[in-house]
């Protein structure tokens, strides 16, 4: 497949690419999301553990 | 064989797991993903009919069996929660219901941005389509049940009934095509004898699917960790845990 054929992709270039784009930004989404569900769960635990540790 | 059983289900040993698990998912699905993409794009030869518009199928596919599998994962990690009590099940069905959702509506975008060249609309209230929709209702009305209770457990076990209730979605979706007159196409991989598109096509495709459920696996763990976290936060060995 030629360079310019490959970017137009025969024509359909207006609908491959977003599609493409669009499942990156999911998977880019779910990695976030993910990363900062864990972090926001280990802090919230660290806290505890330090309430817990100032009341005794 | 239940000792077994116990022992996968016990919270540290899933929370450790999952942390070892992690990188070897991130790693073969970066690859397999990787020469998905690649392959899909630039070597997959057009498609005698759809031209290169076919290559939607590299995302679309992968996300739609995905959203399948997602789903049905959840719906068992909750049966087996409330059957057995392991509540390790509905810290699985309540990571996997985000990821389950963000790829039943990557599916149906993508969808919807392959019909609009080969059907001629965005959308059409298709048996395959509307089904795929509802899928998507489900997710969102699972994620949302599970914390509109007070008591977390009711919380669990109303949302693991709701997801097991709408597992008789899967089949509808899988099937749709075959019970009814649909614009979608039927079964090209996923049908009994040999798959109708030739090797160049397929490969790509399946290491896609195969790069999908690996992603799905290591998004999972780091969800699940999580879950973890919060339903375990008063446990010592959650406490020495985050220590490290």
């Amino acid at each position: 497949m030629s360079s310019g054929g490959f970017w137009s992709m025969g024509g359909y270039a207006r609908f491959v690419w977003p599609c493409f784009g669009i499942a990156f930004a999911v998977l880019s989404w779910n990695v976030w999301a993910a990363r900062r569900f864990y972090a926001a769960a280990r802090l919230r635990t660290l806290r505890a553990r330090a309430m817990a540790a100032s009341e005794t | 064989m239940w000792t077994w059983f116990y022992r996968l289900a016990s919270p540290p040993f899933v929370f450790r797991v999952a942390a070892a698990l992690t990188p070897w998912f991130v790693a073969l699905a970066a690859l397999t993903i990787g020469y998905g993409v690649i392959a899909g794009l630039a070597f997959a030869p057009p498609d005698y009919q759809q031209g290169d518009a076919f290559r939607i199928i590299y995302v679309h596919v992968p996300s739609a069996w995905l959203s399948l599998f997602a789903y049905t994962t959840m719906a068992v990690a909750g049966a087996i929660a409330l059957i057995w009590r392991i509540k390790i099940g509905h810290a699985v069905a309540a990571a996997t219901a985000p990821i389950g959702a963000s790829f039943t509506l990557l599916a149906l975008v993508t969808g919807s941005l392959w019909g609009r060249p080969m059907w001629g609309t965005y959308w059409a209230w298709d048996p395959r389509l509307t089904s795929e929709l509802i899928l998507l209702f489900l997710y969102v009305g699972v994620m949302s049940l599970r914390p509109a209770f007070e008591d977390p457990g009711r919380g669990d076990r109303a949302a693991a009934l709701l997801s097991i209730v709408g597992l008789v979605n899967v089949p509808i979706i899988h099937y749709s095509v075959v019970w009814w007159n649909s614009l979608h196409q039927g079964a090209t991989v996923a049908k009994l004898g040999k798959p109708s598109m030739p090797g160049s096509m397929l490969w790509p495709l399946l290491s896609m699917s195969v790069g999908f459920m690996l992603f799905y696996g290591a998004i999972l763990c780091i969800r699940l960790r999580g879950e973890v976290l919060n339903r375990e936060r008063q446990a010592t060995w959650v406490q020495e845990a985050v220590k490290s």
